[in-house]
Protein backbone atom coordinates (compact mmCIF):
# COMPACT_ATOMS: atom_id res chain seq x y z
CA UNK A 1 0.00 0.00 0.00
CA UNK A 2 1.41 3.51 -0.61
CA UNK A 3 1.46 5.16 2.80
CA UNK A 4 1.77 9.29 1.42
CA UNK A 5 3.04 11.62 4.02
CA UNK A 6 0.31 14.05 3.61
CA UNK A 7 -0.92 15.00 7.01
CA UNK A 8 -4.82 13.80 6.35
CA UNK A 9 -6.20 16.37 8.97
CA UNK A 10 -4.51 19.09 6.37
CA UNK A 11 -5.73 17.92 3.69
CA UNK A 12 -9.53 17.35 5.21
CA UNK A 13 -9.60 21.22 5.71
CA UNK A 14 -8.47 22.38 2.38
CA UNK A 15 -11.17 19.72 1.12
CA UNK A 16 -13.71 21.78 2.87
CA UNK A 17 -12.36 24.83 2.08
CA UNK A 18 -12.02 24.07 -1.87
CA UNK A 19 -15.98 23.26 -1.36
CA UNK A 20 -17.11 25.61 0.13
CA UNK A 21 -15.69 27.62 -2.47
CA UNK A 22 -16.35 25.99 -5.37
CA UNK A 23 -20.21 25.51 -4.08
CA UNK A 24 -20.60 29.01 -3.47
CA UNK A 25 -18.95 30.12 -6.76
CA UNK A 26 -20.72 27.64 -8.94
CA UNK A 27 -24.33 28.36 -6.70
CA UNK A 28 -24.36 24.57 -6.42
CA UNK A 29 -26.23 22.46 -3.61
CA UNK A 30 -24.80 19.32 -1.46
CA UNK A 31 -22.11 20.94 0.53
CA UNK A 32 -23.33 19.38 3.72
CA UNK A 33 -23.40 16.25 2.05
CA UNK A 34 -19.96 16.93 1.18
CA UNK A 35 -18.66 17.81 4.79
CA UNK A 36 -19.98 15.01 5.54
CA UNK A 37 -17.76 12.88 4.14
CA UNK A 38 -14.71 15.05 3.73
CA UNK A 39 -12.68 13.50 6.45
CA UNK A 40 -12.94 9.69 4.33
CA UNK A 41 -11.79 11.37 1.18
CA UNK A 42 -9.14 12.56 2.97
CA UNK A 43 -8.23 9.74 4.41
CA UNK A 44 -8.57 7.95 1.27
CA UNK A 45 -7.24 10.14 -1.03
CA UNK A 46 -4.16 11.07 1.70
CA UNK A 47 -3.39 8.32 2.68
CA UNK A 48 -4.98 4.18 1.86
CA UNK A 49 -6.09 4.35 -1.47
CA UNK A 50 -3.01 3.04 -3.66
CA UNK A 51 -3.07 5.50 -6.45
CA UNK A 52 -0.78 7.38 -8.60
CA UNK A 53 -1.78 10.80 -9.92
CA UNK A 54 0.85 10.86 -12.83
CA UNK A 55 -1.10 7.42 -14.18
CA UNK A 56 -4.61 7.42 -13.13
CA UNK A 57 -5.46 4.44 -14.96
CA UNK A 58 -2.64 2.44 -13.82
CA UNK A 59 -4.00 -1.10 -13.84
CA UNK A 60 -3.30 -2.35 -10.14
CA UNK A 61 -4.64 1.06 -8.68
CA UNK A 62 -7.69 0.72 -5.68
CA UNK A 63 -10.74 1.97 -7.57
CA UNK A 64 -12.51 4.17 -5.91
CA UNK A 65 -16.62 4.93 -7.23
CA UNK A 66 -18.11 8.07 -5.18
CA UNK A 67 -22.08 6.22 -5.66
CA UNK A 68 -23.64 9.58 -3.40
CA UNK A 69 -22.50 11.20 -6.92
CA UNK A 70 -24.03 14.89 -5.54
CA UNK A 71 -21.19 15.17 -3.13
CA UNK A 72 -18.92 15.17 -6.15
CA UNK A 73 -17.15 18.29 -5.38
CA UNK A 74 -15.25 16.91 -2.90
CA UNK A 75 -14.07 14.60 -5.01
CA UNK A 76 -12.91 16.87 -7.47
CA UNK A 77 -11.23 19.11 -4.95
CA UNK A 78 -9.15 15.65 -3.46
CA UNK A 79 -7.94 14.41 -7.37
CA UNK A 80 -7.02 18.34 -7.72
CA UNK A 81 -5.07 18.53 -4.51
CA UNK A 82 -3.16 15.05 -5.32
CA UNK A 83 -2.48 16.26 -9.03
CA UNK A 84 -4.70 14.69 -11.04
CA UNK A 85 -5.88 17.96 -12.55
CA UNK A 86 -5.19 22.02 -12.09
CA UNK A 87 -6.31 22.68 -8.97
CA UNK A 88 -7.30 26.18 -11.09
CA UNK A 89 -10.02 24.20 -12.40
CA UNK A 90 -11.77 23.58 -9.07
CA UNK A 91 -13.69 27.00 -9.84
CA UNK A 92 -14.99 25.90 -12.91
CA UNK A 93 -17.34 23.76 -11.01
CA UNK A 94 -20.93 24.11 -11.75
CA UNK A 95 -20.63 26.61 -14.07
CA UNK A 96 -21.33 26.77 -18.07
CA UNK A 97 -19.05 24.30 -20.17
CA UNK A 98 -17.16 22.92 -17.28
CA UNK A 99 -16.45 19.26 -17.29
CA UNK A 100 -16.93 19.50 -13.47
CA UNK A 101 -20.49 18.71 -12.94
CA UNK A 102 -22.40 19.26 -9.94
CA UNK A 103 -23.01 15.36 -9.83
CA UNK A 104 -19.87 13.43 -10.40
CA UNK A 105 -18.30 12.85 -13.89
CA UNK A 106 -15.24 11.10 -15.37
CA UNK A 107 -15.93 12.93 -18.56
CA UNK A 108 -12.82 14.96 -18.53
CA UNK A 109 -11.39 14.39 -15.14
CA UNK A 110 -8.84 11.55 -14.61
CA UNK A 111 -9.10 10.03 -11.50
CA UNK A 112 -12.39 10.05 -11.56
CA UNK A 113 -14.00 6.12 -12.15
CA UNK A 114 -17.01 6.19 -13.10
CA UNK A 115 -20.38 8.70 -12.98
CA UNK A 116 -22.87 9.32 -10.70
CA UNK A 117 -25.76 11.30 -9.63
CA UNK A 118 -28.38 8.43 -9.66
CA UNK A 119 -28.36 6.70 -6.68
CA UNK A 120 -28.23 2.89 -5.96
CA UNK A 121 -25.98 2.50 -9.23
CA UNK A 122 -22.01 2.27 -7.66
CA UNK A 123 -22.22 -0.52 -5.89
CA UNK A 124 -23.14 -2.73 -8.50
CA UNK A 125 -20.33 -1.40 -11.02
CA UNK A 126 -18.40 -1.49 -7.86
CA UNK A 127 -19.00 -5.28 -7.59
CA UNK A 128 -18.32 -5.63 -11.07
CA UNK A 129 -14.77 -4.48 -11.05
CA UNK A 130 -14.50 -6.65 -7.98
CA UNK A 131 -15.68 -9.56 -9.93
CA UNK A 132 -13.16 -9.15 -12.40
CA UNK A 133 -10.43 -8.07 -10.02
CA UNK A 134 -10.81 -11.68 -8.63
CA UNK A 135 -10.92 -13.64 -12.01
CA UNK A 136 -8.31 -11.59 -13.24
CA UNK A 137 -5.87 -12.46 -9.90
CA UNK A 138 -5.61 -8.90 -9.16
CA UNK A 139 -5.00 -7.24 -5.74
CA UNK A 140 -6.77 -3.69 -6.16
CA UNK A 141 -9.60 -3.33 -3.96
CA UNK A 142 -12.91 -1.47 -5.00
CA UNK A 143 -14.07 1.20 -2.23
CA UNK A 144 -17.49 2.14 -2.98
CA UNK A 145 -19.03 5.29 -0.84
CA UNK A 146 -22.69 5.75 -0.67
CA UNK A 147 -24.95 7.35 1.39
CA UNK A 148 -26.91 6.65 3.98
CA UNK A 149 -30.59 7.70 1.95
CA UNK A 150 -28.54 5.85 -0.89
CA UNK A 151 -29.79 2.86 0.95
CA UNK A 152 -33.18 3.01 0.05
CA UNK A 153 -32.41 2.32 -3.23
CA UNK A 154 -32.89 -1.43 -4.08
CA UNK A 155 -30.57 -1.64 -6.43
CA UNK A 156 -28.00 -1.91 -3.46
CA UNK A 157 -29.49 -4.59 -2.01
CA UNK A 158 -29.16 -6.77 -5.17
CA UNK A 159 -25.91 -5.83 -5.15
CA UNK A 160 -24.92 -6.20 -1.51
CA UNK A 161 -26.74 -9.85 -1.91
CA UNK A 162 -24.19 -10.56 -4.76
CA UNK A 163 -21.47 -9.49 -4.02
CA UNK A 164 -21.53 -11.23 -0.38
CA UNK A 165 -22.45 -14.46 -2.70
CA UNK A 166 -19.35 -14.25 -4.61
CA UNK A 167 -16.93 -13.96 -1.79
CA UNK A 168 -15.82 -10.39 -2.84
CA UNK A 169 -13.41 -9.71 0.11
CA UNK A 170 -11.71 -7.15 -2.48
CA UNK A 171 -14.65 -4.34 -2.32
CA UNK A 172 -15.43 -2.04 0.55
CA UNK A 173 -18.66 0.33 1.04
CA UNK A 174 -18.30 3.04 3.30
CA UNK A 175 -21.50 4.67 4.48
CA UNK A 176 -21.63 7.87 5.04
CA UNK A 177 -24.33 7.95 8.07
CA UNK A 178 -25.03 11.44 8.49
CA UNK A 179 -28.48 10.86 9.52
CA UNK A 180 -30.28 13.28 7.70
CA UNK A 181 -31.29 12.88 3.84
CA UNK A 182 -32.74 15.63 1.65
CA UNK A 183 -36.01 16.31 3.02
CA UNK A 184 -35.90 14.78 6.80
CA UNK A 185 -33.77 12.78 8.88
CA UNK A 186 -33.23 9.30 7.96
CA UNK A 187 -35.51 7.94 10.98
CA UNK A 188 -38.63 10.28 9.86
CA UNK A 189 -37.96 9.06 6.35
CA UNK A 190 -37.57 5.42 5.91
CA UNK A 191 -35.42 3.80 8.74
CA UNK A 192 -32.49 1.96 8.44
CA UNK A 193 -31.66 0.74 11.76
CA UNK A 194 -30.81 -2.05 12.46
CA UNK A 195 -28.41 -0.85 10.06
CA UNK A 196 -25.24 -2.66 10.86
CA UNK A 197 -27.35 -5.98 11.41
CA UNK A 198 -28.54 -5.74 8.43
CA UNK A 199 -25.39 -5.80 6.15
CA UNK A 200 -24.12 -8.65 8.72
CA UNK A 201 -27.47 -10.81 7.61
CA UNK A 202 -26.39 -10.17 4.19
CA UNK A 203 -23.37 -11.46 4.71
CA UNK A 204 -20.99 -8.55 4.97
CA UNK A 205 -18.27 -7.87 7.40
CA UNK A 206 -18.99 -4.87 9.20
CA UNK A 207 -16.88 -2.06 10.69
CA UNK A 208 -18.43 1.11 12.12
CA UNK A 209 -16.26 3.89 12.92
CA UNK A 210 -16.32 7.66 13.89
CA UNK A 211 -16.05 8.79 10.29
CA UNK A 212 -14.32 12.44 11.15
CA UNK A 213 -11.86 10.24 13.28
CA UNK A 214 -8.85 9.55 10.85
CA UNK A 215 -6.95 7.25 12.98
CA UNK A 216 -10.37 5.01 12.83
CA UNK A 217 -10.89 5.13 9.49
CA UNK A 218 -6.99 4.84 8.28
CA UNK A 219 -7.29 1.58 10.68
CA UNK A 220 -10.55 0.09 9.24
CA UNK A 221 -9.47 0.75 5.34
CA UNK A 222 -5.90 -1.00 6.60
CA UNK A 223 -7.46 -4.12 7.68
CA UNK A 224 -9.14 -5.52 4.42
CA UNK A 225 -10.49 -7.25 4.39
CA UNK A 226 -11.96 -7.40 7.97
CA UNK A 227 -13.05 -10.65 7.52
CA UNK A 228 -11.85 -13.27 4.55
CA UNK A 229 -14.41 -13.89 2.16
CA UNK A 230 -16.66 -11.48 2.93
CA UNK A 231 -16.79 -7.82 1.24
CA UNK A 232 -16.26 -5.30 4.17
CA UNK A 233 -19.02 -2.36 5.14
CA UNK A 234 -17.60 0.48 6.99
CA UNK A 235 -20.07 1.73 8.62
CA UNK A 236 -19.12 5.78 9.00
CA UNK A 237 -21.08 7.99 11.90
CA UNK A 238 -20.76 11.30 10.75
CA UNK A 239 -22.06 14.98 10.97
CA UNK A 240 -24.07 16.08 7.96
CA UNK A 241 -22.22 19.54 7.33
CA UNK A 242 -19.36 19.00 9.64
CA UNK A 243 -16.97 21.57 10.01
CA UNK A 244 -19.21 24.67 9.91
CA UNK A 245 -21.20 25.12 13.39
CA UNK A 246 -24.39 26.49 11.94
CA UNK A 247 -24.50 24.09 8.77
CA UNK A 248 -23.99 20.77 11.10
CA UNK A 249 -26.81 18.11 11.53
CA UNK A 250 -29.24 20.24 9.63
CA UNK A 251 -32.06 19.43 6.80
CA UNK A 252 -31.50 22.69 5.30
CA UNK A 253 -28.09 22.72 4.30
CA UNK A 254 -28.50 19.87 2.52
CA UNK A 255 -29.75 22.31 -0.27
CA UNK A 256 -28.95 25.42 0.51
CA UNK A 257 -25.36 27.08 -0.82
CA UNK A 258 -23.73 29.85 1.08
CA UNK A 259 -23.85 33.43 0.13
CA UNK A 260 -22.26 36.68 1.66
CA UNK A 261 -22.01 36.25 5.32
CA UNK A 262 -23.04 33.09 5.48
CA UNK A 263 -19.95 32.25 2.96
CA UNK A 264 -17.78 34.47 5.11
CA UNK A 265 -18.75 33.03 8.12
CA UNK A 266 -18.32 29.73 7.05
CA UNK A 267 -14.83 30.38 5.45
CA UNK A 268 -13.43 31.62 8.84
CA UNK A 269 -14.74 28.97 10.69
CA UNK A 270 -13.05 26.44 8.01
CA UNK A 271 -10.01 28.89 8.16
CA UNK A 272 -9.45 28.67 11.94
CA UNK A 273 -9.73 25.07 12.29
CA UNK B 1 -32.81 -16.87 -32.58
CA UNK B 2 -32.10 -17.78 -29.38
CA UNK B 3 -29.99 -20.88 -29.80
CA UNK B 4 -28.56 -19.61 -32.60
CA UNK B 5 -27.23 -16.35 -30.68
CA UNK B 6 -25.99 -18.72 -27.84
CA UNK B 7 -24.32 -21.47 -30.43
CA UNK B 8 -22.72 -18.17 -31.98
CA UNK B 9 -21.11 -16.38 -28.84
CA UNK B 10 -20.22 -19.91 -26.80
CA UNK B 11 -17.63 -20.11 -30.39
CA UNK B 12 -16.44 -16.53 -29.72
CA UNK B 13 -16.19 -16.93 -26.20
CA UNK B 14 -13.93 -20.00 -26.66
CA UNK B 15 -11.67 -17.77 -28.57
CA UNK B 16 -11.87 -14.99 -26.69
CA UNK B 17 -11.76 -15.73 -22.76
CA UNK B 18 -12.68 -11.89 -21.84
CA UNK B 19 -16.09 -12.78 -23.07
CA UNK B 20 -19.07 -13.00 -20.48
CA UNK B 21 -22.33 -14.15 -20.33
CA UNK B 22 -24.55 -12.81 -17.42
CA UNK B 23 -28.10 -13.98 -17.30
CA UNK B 24 -30.78 -12.47 -14.34
CA UNK B 25 -31.83 -16.14 -13.95
CA UNK B 26 -33.87 -16.56 -17.50
CA UNK B 27 -32.90 -19.15 -19.83
CA UNK B 28 -33.69 -22.29 -18.51
CA UNK B 29 -31.76 -25.28 -20.09
CA UNK B 30 -30.39 -23.04 -22.99
CA UNK B 31 -27.26 -22.00 -21.28
CA UNK B 32 -26.45 -26.24 -20.16
CA UNK B 33 -23.48 -26.65 -23.16
CA UNK B 34 -22.12 -23.43 -22.70
CA UNK B 35 -22.17 -23.38 -19.05
CA UNK B 36 -20.26 -27.13 -19.43
CA UNK B 37 -17.76 -25.56 -21.72
CA UNK B 38 -17.01 -22.13 -20.13
CA UNK B 39 -17.87 -22.19 -16.52
CA UNK B 40 -15.92 -19.15 -15.84
CA UNK B 41 -17.19 -16.97 -18.38
CA UNK B 42 -20.90 -17.75 -17.20
CA UNK B 43 -22.83 -15.67 -14.50
CA UNK B 44 -26.00 -15.82 -12.97
CA UNK B 45 -26.94 -13.16 -11.18
CA UNK B 46 -30.07 -14.26 -9.63
CA UNK B 47 -33.61 -12.05 -10.38
CA UNK B 48 -31.76 -8.50 -10.21
CA UNK B 49 -31.46 -7.05 -13.59
CA UNK B 50 -30.39 -3.41 -12.19
CA UNK B 51 -27.12 -5.08 -10.49
CA UNK B 52 -26.72 -7.25 -13.37
CA UNK B 53 -26.22 -4.26 -15.77
CA UNK B 54 -23.85 -2.27 -13.31
CA UNK B 55 -21.99 -5.43 -12.34
CA UNK B 56 -21.64 -6.04 -16.39
CA UNK B 57 -20.27 -2.53 -17.03
CA UNK B 58 -17.90 -2.60 -13.67
CA UNK B 59 -16.43 -5.88 -15.56
CA UNK B 60 -16.51 -3.71 -18.87
CA UNK B 61 -15.00 -0.80 -17.55
CA UNK B 62 -11.69 -3.82 -16.33
CA UNK B 63 -11.45 -5.07 -19.59
CA UNK B 64 -13.84 -7.97 -20.57
CA UNK B 65 -17.08 -7.92 -22.91
CA UNK B 66 -20.41 -8.64 -21.11
CA UNK B 67 -23.66 -9.75 -22.54
CA UNK B 68 -26.29 -9.64 -20.43
CA UNK B 69 -29.32 -11.59 -21.24
CA UNK B 70 -33.10 -11.86 -20.43
CA UNK B 71 -36.15 -11.93 -21.71
CA UNK B 72 -38.46 -9.39 -23.08
CA UNK B 73 -38.37 -5.81 -21.10
CA UNK B 74 -36.54 -7.42 -17.87
CA UNK B 75 -32.66 -6.20 -19.40
CA UNK B 76 -34.05 -3.22 -21.18
CA UNK B 77 -36.45 -1.30 -19.31
CA UNK B 78 -36.37 -2.80 -15.76
CA UNK B 79 -32.63 -1.40 -15.83
CA UNK B 80 -32.53 1.38 -18.38
CA UNK B 81 -30.91 3.55 -15.83
CA UNK B 82 -27.90 1.22 -15.46
CA UNK B 83 -27.70 1.25 -19.32
CA UNK B 84 -28.16 4.74 -19.66
CA UNK B 85 -25.55 6.02 -16.70
CA UNK B 86 -23.67 3.35 -16.31
CA UNK B 87 -22.64 1.31 -19.69
CA UNK B 88 -23.78 3.83 -22.46
CA UNK B 89 -22.21 6.77 -20.72
CA UNK B 90 -18.75 5.02 -20.11
CA UNK B 91 -18.66 3.58 -23.74
CA UNK B 92 -18.91 0.21 -21.64
CA UNK B 93 -18.68 -3.32 -23.64
CA UNK B 94 -22.01 -4.18 -22.35
CA UNK B 95 -24.36 -6.44 -24.52
CA UNK B 96 -27.63 -6.23 -23.67
CA UNK B 97 -29.65 -9.02 -25.12
CA UNK B 98 -33.16 -9.28 -25.04
CA UNK B 99 -34.75 -12.94 -26.32
CA UNK B 100 -38.23 -12.30 -27.37
CA UNK B 101 -39.17 -9.15 -29.09
CA UNK B 102 -42.56 -7.84 -29.69
CA UNK B 103 -45.21 -10.80 -29.08
CA UNK B 104 -42.71 -13.44 -29.11
CA UNK B 105 -44.07 -13.86 -25.54
CA UNK B 106 -47.40 -13.13 -26.89
CA UNK B 107 -49.71 -15.66 -24.41
CA UNK B 108 -47.57 -14.84 -21.09
CA UNK B 109 -49.21 -11.16 -21.34
CA UNK B 110 -48.54 -7.75 -21.20
CA UNK B 111 -45.19 -7.45 -18.94
CA UNK B 112 -43.81 -9.97 -21.56
CA UNK B 113 -44.86 -8.26 -24.60
CA UNK B 114 -41.90 -6.09 -25.56
CA UNK B 115 -43.14 -3.01 -28.03
CA UNK B 116 -41.22 -0.30 -27.03
CA UNK B 117 -37.93 -1.21 -26.70
CA UNK B 118 -36.86 0.02 -29.79
CA UNK B 119 -37.83 3.15 -29.57
CA UNK B 120 -36.74 3.54 -25.83
CA UNK B 121 -32.80 1.77 -27.11
CA UNK B 122 -32.25 3.75 -30.17
CA UNK B 123 -33.40 6.99 -27.80
CA UNK B 124 -29.80 6.57 -25.95
CA UNK B 125 -26.66 7.94 -27.00
CA UNK B 126 -23.79 6.36 -28.06
CA UNK B 127 -25.78 2.42 -27.84
CA UNK B 128 -25.64 0.18 -30.92
CA UNK B 129 -29.02 -1.38 -31.94
CA UNK B 130 -29.36 -4.52 -33.85
CA UNK B 131 -33.09 -6.21 -34.74
CA UNK B 132 -31.91 -9.11 -36.53
CA UNK B 133 -34.92 -10.64 -38.75
CA UNK B 134 -33.43 -14.47 -39.99
CA UNK B 135 -30.77 -16.60 -38.16
CA UNK B 136 -28.02 -15.72 -40.33
CA UNK B 137 -28.44 -12.33 -39.00
CA UNK B 138 -28.49 -13.24 -35.59
CA UNK B 139 -25.21 -15.03 -36.05
CA UNK B 140 -23.71 -12.59 -37.81
CA UNK B 141 -25.17 -9.57 -35.14
CA UNK B 142 -23.69 -11.70 -32.46
CA UNK B 143 -20.46 -11.81 -34.02
CA UNK B 144 -20.24 -8.59 -35.21
CA UNK B 145 -21.34 -7.17 -31.65
CA UNK B 146 -18.15 -8.30 -29.99
CA UNK B 147 -15.96 -6.56 -32.22
CA UNK B 148 -18.38 -2.77 -32.05
CA UNK B 149 -16.67 -0.89 -29.16
CA UNK B 150 -19.65 0.52 -26.42
CA UNK B 151 -22.97 -0.68 -25.44
CA UNK B 152 -25.16 -2.66 -27.63
CA UNK B 153 -28.65 -4.14 -27.95
CA UNK B 154 -29.29 -6.98 -29.63
CA UNK B 155 -33.26 -7.95 -29.81
CA UNK B 156 -34.01 -11.36 -30.34
CA UNK B 157 -37.01 -13.00 -31.87
CA UNK B 158 -39.07 -16.20 -31.54
CA UNK B 159 -39.99 -16.40 -34.97
CA UNK B 160 -37.40 -15.85 -37.77
CA UNK B 161 -37.17 -15.74 -41.52
CA UNK B 162 -34.66 -18.36 -41.89
CA UNK B 163 -31.41 -17.85 -43.84
CA UNK B 164 -32.09 -15.03 -46.03
CA UNK B 165 -28.47 -14.61 -46.96
CA UNK B 166 -27.11 -14.04 -50.33
CA UNK B 167 -24.25 -16.28 -51.71
CA UNK B 168 -20.87 -14.66 -50.68
CA UNK B 169 -22.86 -11.53 -48.20
CA UNK B 170 -21.08 -10.05 -46.12
CA UNK B 171 -23.16 -8.58 -43.19
CA UNK B 172 -21.99 -5.35 -41.72
CA UNK B 173 -23.61 -3.40 -38.74
CA UNK B 174 -25.36 -0.14 -39.74
CA UNK B 175 -25.98 -1.68 -43.34
CA UNK B 176 -29.33 -2.59 -44.12
CA UNK B 177 -30.33 -5.56 -46.77
CA UNK B 178 -32.08 -5.47 -49.87
CA UNK B 179 -33.92 -8.83 -50.00
CA UNK B 180 -35.73 -8.45 -52.59
CA UNK B 181 -36.04 -5.85 -56.01
CA UNK B 182 -39.13 -4.26 -56.67
CA UNK B 183 -40.61 -0.71 -58.19
CA UNK B 184 -43.63 -0.64 -57.07
CA UNK B 185 -43.28 0.25 -53.30
CA UNK B 186 -40.63 -0.88 -50.45
CA UNK B 187 -41.33 -2.78 -47.55
CA UNK B 188 -39.02 -1.88 -44.87
CA UNK B 189 -39.07 -3.84 -41.86
CA UNK B 190 -36.70 -5.00 -38.68
CA UNK B 191 -36.77 -8.27 -36.73
CA UNK B 192 -38.57 -11.44 -37.14
CA UNK B 193 -41.63 -10.44 -38.72
CA UNK B 194 -39.49 -10.17 -41.72
CA UNK B 195 -40.83 -13.78 -42.35
CA UNK B 196 -44.58 -12.16 -42.55
CA UNK B 197 -42.90 -9.53 -45.07
CA UNK B 198 -41.05 -12.31 -46.85
CA UNK B 199 -44.91 -14.18 -47.01
CA UNK B 200 -46.56 -10.80 -48.33
CA UNK B 201 -44.07 -10.31 -50.83
CA UNK B 202 -45.12 -13.21 -52.31
CA UNK B 203 -48.32 -12.91 -52.22
CA UNK B 204 -48.36 -9.14 -53.86
CA UNK B 205 -46.69 -10.64 -56.47
CA UNK B 206 -48.14 -14.03 -57.50
CA UNK B 207 -52.01 -12.75 -57.11
CA UNK B 208 -51.41 -8.95 -57.86
CA UNK B 209 -48.47 -8.61 -59.83
CA UNK B 210 -46.97 -5.89 -57.43
CA UNK B 211 -43.63 -5.82 -57.09
CA UNK B 212 -42.43 -4.51 -53.79
CA UNK B 213 -38.72 -3.89 -52.73
CA UNK B 214 -38.09 -5.53 -49.56
CA UNK B 215 -35.39 -3.72 -47.11
CA UNK B 216 -34.38 -5.70 -43.67
CA UNK B 217 -33.07 -3.04 -41.43
CA UNK B 218 -31.35 -5.30 -38.52
CA UNK B 219 -29.52 -1.93 -37.76
CA UNK B 220 -32.15 0.53 -36.16
CA UNK B 221 -28.64 2.80 -35.16
CA UNK B 222 -26.67 2.77 -36.69
CA UNK B 223 -28.91 3.29 -39.86
CA UNK B 224 -28.83 2.78 -43.16
CA UNK B 225 -30.14 5.99 -44.26
CA UNK B 226 -29.06 6.25 -48.10
CA UNK B 227 -31.15 2.92 -48.55
CA UNK B 228 -34.06 4.45 -47.14
CA UNK B 229 -34.13 7.84 -49.38
CA UNK B 230 -33.14 4.86 -52.22
CA UNK B 231 -36.54 4.02 -51.67
CA UNK B 232 -38.62 7.00 -50.93
CA UNK B 233 -37.20 7.82 -54.26
CA UNK B 234 -36.87 4.84 -56.32
CA UNK B 235 -40.59 3.42 -55.18
CA UNK B 236 -41.78 6.38 -54.34
CA UNK B 237 -43.95 4.59 -51.31
CA UNK B 238 -42.97 2.89 -48.55
CA UNK B 239 -44.70 0.19 -45.84
CA UNK B 240 -42.61 -0.01 -42.40
CA UNK B 241 -43.40 -3.31 -40.49
CA UNK B 242 -42.40 -3.71 -36.95
CA UNK B 243 -43.41 -5.98 -34.34
CA UNK B 244 -43.60 -2.62 -31.72
CA UNK B 245 -45.44 0.23 -31.27
CA UNK B 246 -45.54 3.03 -34.39
CA UNK B 247 -44.10 5.72 -32.18
CA UNK B 248 -40.32 5.87 -32.04
CA UNK B 249 -39.22 2.43 -33.80
CA UNK B 250 -38.54 1.72 -37.55
CA UNK B 251 -41.53 3.71 -38.83
CA UNK B 252 -40.74 6.76 -37.37
CA UNK B 253 -37.10 6.61 -37.60
CA UNK B 254 -37.61 6.04 -41.78
CA UNK B 255 -40.04 9.07 -41.31
CA UNK B 256 -37.25 11.23 -39.67
CA UNK B 257 -34.82 10.27 -42.07
CA UNK B 258 -37.04 11.04 -45.07
CA UNK B 259 -37.89 14.53 -44.38
CA UNK B 260 -35.12 15.62 -42.82
CA UNK B 261 -33.91 15.13 -46.10
CA UNK B 262 -36.32 16.44 -47.59
CA UNK B 263 -37.34 13.15 -49.28
CA UNK B 264 -40.73 11.87 -48.13
CA UNK B 265 -42.03 9.10 -50.40
CA UNK B 266 -45.31 10.16 -51.98
CA UNK B 267 -47.27 7.30 -50.10
CA UNK B 268 -46.39 6.40 -46.34
CA UNK B 269 -47.49 3.81 -43.66
CA UNK B 270 -46.01 2.12 -41.13
CA UNK B 271 -47.04 -1.09 -39.58
CA UNK B 272 -47.56 -1.49 -35.90
CA UNK B 273 -48.73 -1.90 -32.32
CA UNK B 274 -51.50 0.99 -32.20
CA UNK B 275 -54.26 2.19 -30.09
CA UNK B 276 -52.78 1.07 -26.64
CA UNK B 277 -51.17 -1.80 -24.99
CA UNK B 278 -51.90 -5.31 -26.12
CA UNK B 279 -54.55 -6.64 -23.64
CA UNK B 280 -55.51 -10.10 -24.66
CA UNK B 281 -52.83 -12.92 -25.29
CA UNK B 282 -52.33 -15.49 -27.40
CA UNK B 283 -49.57 -16.77 -30.07
CA UNK B 284 -47.16 -14.68 -31.80
CA UNK B 285 -49.22 -15.90 -35.11
CA UNK B 286 -52.39 -14.57 -33.27
CA UNK B 287 -51.61 -11.58 -32.13
CA UNK B 288 -49.64 -10.55 -35.11
CA UNK B 289 -52.90 -11.25 -36.97
CA UNK B 290 -55.29 -9.11 -34.38
CA UNK B 291 -53.26 -6.38 -34.26
CA UNK B 292 -52.78 -6.15 -37.95
CA UNK B 293 -49.23 -6.70 -38.58
CA UNK B 294 -49.27 -9.96 -39.95
CA UNK B 295 -49.14 -10.95 -43.52
CA UNK B 296 -52.33 -10.31 -44.42
CA UNK B 297 -52.42 -6.57 -42.92
CA UNK B 298 -48.99 -6.11 -44.66
CA UNK B 299 -50.97 -6.82 -48.15
CA UNK B 300 -53.80 -4.88 -47.51
CA UNK B 301 -51.78 -1.90 -46.76
CA UNK B 302 -49.78 -2.68 -49.59
CA UNK B 303 -52.77 -2.51 -52.14
CA UNK B 304 -54.26 0.19 -50.29
CA UNK B 305 -51.11 2.40 -51.14
CA UNK B 306 -50.70 1.49 -54.45
CA UNK B 307 -54.08 2.00 -55.24
CA UNK B 308 -53.46 5.28 -54.19
CA UNK B 309 -51.15 5.93 -56.10
CA UNK B 310 -50.49 8.94 -58.30
CA UNK B 311 -48.40 9.88 -61.57
CA UNK B 312 -44.91 9.79 -60.34
CA UNK B 313 -44.35 13.36 -61.95
CA UNK B 314 -47.03 15.14 -59.97
CA UNK B 315 -47.15 17.27 -56.52
CA UNK B 316 -44.05 15.66 -54.62
CA UNK B 317 -45.80 16.52 -51.72
CA UNK B 318 -46.60 13.60 -48.63
CA UNK B 319 -49.89 11.72 -49.20
CA UNK B 320 -51.37 11.15 -45.98
CA UNK B 321 -52.58 7.80 -46.25
CA UNK B 322 -55.20 6.55 -43.82
CA UNK B 323 -56.21 3.20 -43.51
CA UNK B 324 -57.99 2.78 -40.98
Amino acid sequence: MSITNIDTQVFAKQLRIHVLNMTSSGGSSHVGAAFSMADIIAVLYGHSLKIDPQLPKWADRDRFILSKGHAGACVYAALALRGFFSVDKLLTHYKDGSYLSGHVSHKGNPGVELSTGSLGHGLSVGSGMAYAAKADNKNYRVFVQLSDGECDEGSNWEAILFSAHHHLDNLVAIVDYNKIQSLAPVAETVGLEPFSDKWRAFGWAVREVDGHNHEELKAAFASIPAETGKPTVVIAHTIKGRGVSFMENTVLWHYRTAKGEEFDAALRELEAK
Amino acid sequence: MRDAFIATLSELAKKDKKIILITADLGFGVFNKYREELPKQFLNVGVAEQNMTGVATGMALEGYTVFTYSIANFPTLRCLEQIRNDAAYHGANVKVVAIGGGFSYGALGMSHHATEDLAIMRAIPEVTVVSPGCIWETQRATEALVNTPGTCYLRLDKSNAGDTSLPGEVFQIGKARRLKEGKDLTIVTTGGILCEVLAAFDRLQKEHQINCRVVNVHSLKPFDEEEILSAASETGGIVTVEEHVVEGGLGGLVAEICLENGQPPRLFHRIGLRGGFASKVGSQEYLRKHYDMSEDAIVNAVLRLVSQRRPLDSSQELKVTTLH
